[in-house]
């Protein structure tokens, strides 16, 4: 389980990948805090610490109409951009820990291409938010030789693309050498970077490197979709002693938000439950999320009760949550942005078909983009991913037309 | 008008310029490369003024101001230079190759006026003990190989002097990131020859769990990560290990061990421009020992070897006969000195001969002559010449080499027949360490594992504990 130093103001998250037995006491310590945070007592008594101000996100499959992830608290709580929120957190991390830093391109005086690190340089000096030269493969090994020696870095890929120039390190070295030298070395690193496909930016800078990189043994990977999940994920890859890719998406920088005032974490290795359904399982992450949540508005219309989760942690899959919805619903749909080869679509339907074989009415859906280079001409970038009326095609096709 | 100087004399002017600058026995010396001028403190960066450059950054020293030429500068954010109205191209390489520092001639003598390092009875004497030990591990580990009792060993042979005296020259907590050629380092520091035979063993006191092939090493506690297949993936890692104590500011610096072949890679580049542009105590020891695999060091670069490229990168670099010991020994420390003291990475180009086929894997035979490789065995054998100087010392004698040579080889057998005959690792570490804890799908499959084991026991091996 991914747990964050014990220090006593540290909130904690729980995650699911503990012992077996204790999936339930996890779940109910956690619904427990979730009361505490809406309610907004301060002290909380969890499994191992005594910290007074514990905060989780917590999604859980049981059917209460509220999201678990985003804020609906009247009381304070602050507004602010999907930017601004991974700046945020990256920035209370840095505060936190002075072993943590940025490096990457223009990330120092110029403030990172998406401005989430801008401001740092002056705070934090620019040693520690370090400007270097353009050789991904060098920068991230370099990452990976400071963190064996003691560093946090989170390396920021101007665009995930470009990290493919840092396939070799990070496939061969950063999710390897904590196996390989049998323990003795950790890389606590994260690697970030906005990517998936833009507003015509061509196909070089419309990669999907979730697909690439999802099969590297010793890797996590997690997707943030609001700034509220983007600020809490930022902060647990920094904390986790797993190397993390945080994978952040180009359109999204300007969602906006109200977020807790107070310091808080998100779980890593869980998905997020965006609306509780009856009818369908619904399973999409980033930008998708919000074609799915447009489409859910035309099938709610027509009468269909749509779950839809975000799964967020896309190495490792929260079969937990999945799980508990499948057999709810008994239909799936997956809704991705990788290309339907290869992709976390191709991968997740075969681990719920694995193990959800027996609760499924059906096959299992998948809508993912198309098996091309992501073209410049703006409708034909359209035609390349998945829009609102085909997951609505697709989800009546699943449950049948009412 | 401005009167343009004749681009040799320019050349002498920098040159000069150059070698006014604090004197120091390790600086570049010669070159006939056309003028281009580095500011030469940091504070002169590319937004520096030109008028600030003049003061900070002139080569010359008082008698030549009287030049034209020297106020006239062109300033590009790029490069602050001075310029020229012919055409001429900058030679391919010096007219004469970098001078290889050397110590000790061929038959371990002291060469004459030659720089001497402070080299005590004790600590030579330590040195050679460990590069006989390293010989006679390699020969005995790579019969073990040939035997079949493990499937893959690479020798340093002919490195040993690198290995060792480099060791010796660094602090214990240094970090030192390695290619796969240098166990020496980690037996300077301690590593046990019982502690090499686990891993090559893959047994259950493998510090790596059998995750690794034979000969890639790695220790925490020694600071010396494990190795790492790839080539030169471990060039940036010692940047960024530097970077880190930099940041730390712990008066420590990185060494980073790579063939020639290794400099082609394109993480050498990006290590190296890394390390110069940051600024930080790493020391790139480059082991240009003429093979990479079948690959002749002609067909790996065109450059003067690889010492010629810390100049590219605005790094100081210096080429040292890596056979020497006491040459090796004496420029890694001068090397570590300047890195710790002044925050800057060094290139050490240390040439040899790669005596040994390039791996288990590898016939040599079929691309080198059998004799070319018997002439460096034996005559140019860096241990053997290190021999001689410490007999010509009065320090060593061949009473003590029998000892030496008897009792190294009877605790690599005996090393040998311990960690073969140990258990292998258990299959729960087949699963550990990928995450820093066991995760859901990987205990799953671990399950999975156990009950086709369980079912199949005849036809897994039976050395595998399975707990």
């Amino acid at each position: 389980m991914a747990m964050a130093a014990a220090a006593p103001t540290v909130p904690i998250c729980h995650g699911r990948r503990a012992s077996p037995c204790s999936s339930k006491q996890v779940s109910v310590s956690v619904s427990v805090a979730m009361r505490a945070w809406a309610s907004k007592s301060s002290s909380l008594s969890s499994s191992s610490s005594k910290s007074p101000r514990l905060v989780a996100a917590h999604a859980t499959a049981v059917a209460t109409k509220e999201a678990a992830s985003t804020t609906s608290s009247s009381q304070g709580g602050h507004e602010l951009l999907m930017f601004e929120a991974l700046r945020e957190g990256l920035s209370e991390e840095m505060e936190r820990d002075p072993k943590v830093c940025v490096i990457g391109e223009d990330v120092g005086d110029y403030g990172g291409s998406y401005k989430v690190t801008k401001g740092f340089s002056e705070k934090f000096g620019s040693w520690r938010v370090l400007d270097t030269p353009i050789a991904e493969n060098s920068f991230t090994g370099m990452a990976i030789g400071s963190a064996m020696t003691g560093l946090r870095p989170v390396v920021e890929g101007m665009n995930m693309g470009f990290l493919l120039l840092a396939y070799n390190q990070i496939a061969n070295n950063c999710g390897m050498l904590h196996y390989t030298s049998g323990g003795q070395f950790t890389i606590p690193i994260v690697i970030r970077g906005p990517g998936g496909v833009g507003r015509q930016l061509g196909a070089e800078h419309s990669q999907r490197l979730e697909s690439y990189f999802q099969s590297v043994p010793g890797l996590q990977m997690v997707a943030c979709s609001t700034p509220y999940n983007a600020k809490g994920l930022m902060k647990a890859a920094i904390r986790c002693e797993n190397p993390v890719i945080l994978y952040e998406h180009v359109l999204l920088y300007n969602l906006k938000e109200k977020i807790p005032d107070e310091e808080y974490v998100c779980c890593l290795e869980e998905a997020e439950m965006v609306r509780p359904g009856t009818e369908i399982t619904i399973l999409t992450y980033s930008r998708m999320r919000y074609h799915v949540t447009q489409a859910a508005k035309t099938l709610v219309d027509r009468g269909y009760d749509p779950e839809i989760i975000d799964i967020r942690s896309l190495k490792p899959f929260d079969m937990y949550t999945i799980g508990e919805s499948v057999r709810k619903t008994h239909r799936v749909l997956i809704v991705e942005e990788c290309m339907r080869t290869g992709g976390i679509g191709a991968s997740l339907r075969s681990a719920i078909m694995e193990s959800f074989w027996d609760e499924l009415d059906g096959p299992i859906g998948c809508l993912s983009s198309q098996d091309v280079p992501t073209p410049y001409s703006g409708p034909l970038e359209e035609l390349t991913v998945v829009q609102p009326h085909q997951i609505v095609t697709a989800v009546e096709n699943l449950c049948g037309k009412k | 008008m401005m009167v343009p100087k004749p681009a040799s004399s320019w050349a002498r002017l920098i040159t000069t310029g150059l070698l006014r600058r604090p004197s120091h026995p390790f600086h570049a010396s010669r070159s006939t490369i056309a003028p281009v001028r580095f500011p030469s403190s940091p504070s002169c960066g590319p937004f520096a003024s030109v008028l600030r450059e003049r003061q900070f950054c002139s080569s010359s020293s008082s008698g030549d101001e009287s030049e034209d030429h020297l106020d006239e500068f062109l300033d590009f954010p790029g490069a602050k230079v001075g310029f020229i109205n012919k055409i001429k191209f900058t030679a391919e390489r010096p007219q004469e190759p970098v001078p290889c520092f050397r110590v000790l001639d061929d038959h371990g003598r002291l060469i004459k006026d030659a720089y001497m390092p402070e080299v005590d009875k004790p600590l030579a004497i330590r040195m050679y003990q460990n590069m006989v030990t390293l010989q006679v591990m390699d020969t005995l580990f790579f019969e073990a190989q040939r035997q079949g009792r493990f499937s893959f060993y690479l020798t340093t042979f002919g490195e040993e002097a690198i290995n060792i005296a480099s060791a010796a020259a660094l602090n214990n907590d240094d970090m030192v990131y390695a290619q796969y050629r240098e166990p020496g380092v980690l037996m300077w520091r301690g590593f046990t020859l019982k502690e090499f035979a686990n891993q090559c063993f893959s047994n259950v006191a493998d510090y790596g769990k059998g995750r690794q092939m034979p000969v890639h090493y790695g220790s925490a506690k020694l600071n010396y990560p494990t190795v790492s297949s790839p080539i030169g993936t471990q060039l940036p890692h010692a940047v960024g290990a530097a970077y880190a104590f930099k940041m730390d500011q712990k008066p420590l610096c990185t060494t980073t061990f790579f063939g020639e072949g290794a400099s082609s890679e394109g993480d050498f580049h990006g290590a190296m421009n890394f390390a110069a542009v940051l600024e930080v105590p790493v020391l790139f020891i480059c082991r240009n020992n003429g093979f990479a695999i079948s690959t002749p060091a002609s067909e790996q670069f065109k450059s003067d070897g690889v010492v010629a490229k810390g100049h590219a990168y605005g790094m100081r670099s210096i080429r040292v006969d890596g056979n020497d010991t006491l040459a090796m020994y004496a420029t890694v420390k001068a090397a570590r000195k300047m890195a710790v003291e002044e925050s800057r990475p060094i290139l050490i180009e240390a040439l040899t001969y790669r005596v040994g086929h390039h791996s288990t894997s590898d016939d040599s035979g079929k691309y080198r002559k059998g004799d070319e490789m018997q002439h460096w065995k034996t005559m140019r054998d860096p241990v053997l010449r290190f021999r001689r100087w410490l007999e010509g010392e009065g320090w060593w004698d061949t009473d003590a080499e029998q000892k030496l040579r008897s009792d190294a080889r009877n605790e690599v057998i005996s090393a040998l027949q311990s960690a073969g005959s140990q258990m292998k690792q258990p299959l729960t570490n087949l699963f550990t360490d990928v995450y820093d804890t066991i995760p859901r799908n990987l205990i799953q499959q671990e399950k999975e594992l156990r009950s086709t084991v369980g079912r199949h026991h005849e036809d897994y091996p039976s050395d595998v504990p399975l707990y």
